[in-house]
């Protein structure tokens, strides 16, 4: 291989540790950035000369460590707290130790908990992790969330800002408050999946990536943070993420579960997402995302719609409930208690549902009662909750779907 | 690195306490005092008598105007104030959380700008 390549491919695979390992040496966001990126240039230079570094990692992280000193150093003339900062960073990171396999993968966890640190705002934790740990461009951003670069270069602005102003600290979190930070840290990849996950035909391609770029985030956590919750959301995600193919029609428009040509689900990621889920549930920390992911997986299992082992899935929802109580994860036990016992049963649930008032203007709630009510014959209300529903649906597949079921349900 | 914790909490509830409770209240409020002097987190911090004793002024084109009241009126008011000294936003966070007003009020805490 020719050097520049061995140098693309050193940044593809590389580039995120590098630069996670400087943000804790020099203290900065955007000091590290640009010393990973002097460092690469360097690379260039020097490699095709002088062959390739038997560890180009730590070749990569000395080489920028000491270009940011040497920068530091340079401005000094102008700023002389620089110089000070300069020789304050070169004697508390002398020993190359501080760079070894161990640390670097430490750093790793540091940036993601840092990035997805509480005192952020969602959105921004958002774009900071995609930018700083998944390497995606501003731009690259802006797409896969249908805003502006300028939007995204904002937040990621004023959450680096935020972390040097008011010190956030560069650290994982102590052992005993892992699990209320890692909530964050798990809704952050998880908000980054379903952005890829439901969205619509036209910008399915750019969309399909967050996706990835999520179960990557999810695979990456799992070598680095062997928690329950974290191989259950893993699971999860490969899970929702093997039914992909049969889920949306070539026009965009949706198909519901139990209408999915199951020959088209992805059986590789079912095979690895039901394994986990097995992992997670032994474990003895596991909780919402675990138990999503064992509902996913009863579904995966049943050959057919009408296989389902739904005594199974009302059984998790119970115990969903419990661990996580929501209207939505009611609503999702209705349905799964309407499979089981008939729809009357899961109607009159829905029903108590709407009736405390709670998720009114959430359109699943009414296409789930319209569903219920025309299995149930009674179509004048069908009629009436799927045009509640179209009133309050966004997305076009959805609301395609919802037009088409009122088309079809025959007149009262 | 110097951190304001600002609480903010409903005065009114005050009003609804016993004197028991009242009582109990402020023991926690001296227990987490002295924790905090301990810990060596400390640096000062006061409680404010109610919004109602608020004054606000300001001055505009040199005419001086003075009203009555807080400068907005909010559900919750500033109650009293916190300054510590943490190693970073994650150890003034757990400081911050020990602040009893935290169960029924809220705590803002911010970095203190150091001119040099």
């Amino acid at each position: 291989m020719e050097a520049r390549e061995t140098v693309d491919a050193v940044y593809r695979a590389e580039s995120r540790r590098v630069l996670a390992t400087l943000i804790r040496l020099l203290g900065d966001f955007d000091r590290a950035e640009e010393a990973m990126h002097d460092a690469f240039i360097a690379a260039v230079e020097h490699w095709p000369r002088e062959g390739v570094p038997d560890n180009p990692r730590a070749w990569l992280v000395s080489t920028g460590r000491f270009k940011a000193i040497d920068a530091m150093r340079r401005r000094a003339r102008f700023d002389a707290a620089l110089g000070e900062l300069a020789t304050q960073i070169e004697a508390a990171t002398n020993d190359a130790s501080a760079w070894d396999d161990q640390a670097v993968e430490d750093d790793r966890l540091r940036l993601i908990f840092t990035c997805c640190h509480p005192a952020l705002t969602p959105d921004a934790q958002v774009a900071l992790t995609l930018r700083e740990v998944c390497g995606l461009t501003t731009e690259e951003i802006a797409r896969a969330f249908l805003t502006s670069p300028s939007t995204v270069a904002q937040r990621i602005v004023r959450a680096k800002t935020k972390i040097r102003d008011a010190r956030i600290p560069y650290q994982v979190p102590e052992r005993a408050d892992i699990p209320a930070r890692l909530d964050t840290v798990l809704h952050v990849v998880y908000l980054v999946f379903n952005e890829g996950y439901s969205a619509s035909a036209g910008e399915s391609l750019t969309r399909h990536d967050l996706s990835g770029e999520a179960i990557r985030l999810g695979r990456l956590l799992a070598d680095l943070l062997a928690e329950a919750e974290v191989i259950g959301l893993l699971a999860l995600m490969l899970l929702h993420e093997s039914r992909r193919a049969a889920r949306t029609k070539e026009s965009g428009e949706l198909v519901l579960l139990d209408e999915q040509d199951r020959t088209r689900w992805n059986r590789e990621q079912i095979v690895e997402g039901c394994a986990l889920v097995e992992r997670a549930l032994t474990g003895r920390r596991f909780g919402p995302y675990t138990l999503q992911a064992a509902i996913a997986a009863v579904h995966a299992e049943a050959r057919t719609a009408a296989d389902t082992d739904w005594a199974q899935i009302v059984g998790l929802y119970d115990v969903l409930v419990r661990a996580d109580p929501s209207p939505v994860v009611e609503l999702n036990r209705a349905a799964a208690i309407a499979m089981r016992d008939g729809p009357a049963a899961g109607l009159a649930i829905v029903d108590a549902i709407l009736g405390r008032g709670e998720l009114e203007s959430y359109h699943l709630a009414h296409s789930a009662r319209a569903d219920l009510c025309r299995r149930l014959g009674r179509m004048a209300d069908a009629r009436a909750s799927y045009e509640r529903a179209l009133a309050l649906a966004k997305q076009e597949p959805e609301r395609h779907f919802l037009e088409k079921r009122l088309r079809e349900l025959p007149p009262s | 690195m110097k951190y304001l914790c600002l609480i903010y909490d409903d005065e009114k509830k005050w009003e609804t306490m016993s004197k028991a409770e009242a009582d109990a209240y402020m023991g926690e409020y001296f227990q987490f005092t002295e924790n905090i002097k301990t810990s060596g987190h400390y640096l000062g911090g006061n409680a404010l008598k109610p919004v109602q004793t608020a004054t606000t002024i300001r001055s505009r084109n040199g005419k001086l105007s003075t009203t009555d009241g807080p400068f907005a009126e909010t559900k919750e008011q500033l109650g009293g104030y916190y300054l510590i000294e943490a190693r970073d936003l994650n150890d003034a966070l757990q400081v911050a959380q020990k602040i009893p007003s935290v169960r029924t009020g809220s705590i803002e805490v911010r970095p203190i700008q150091e001119f040099n």
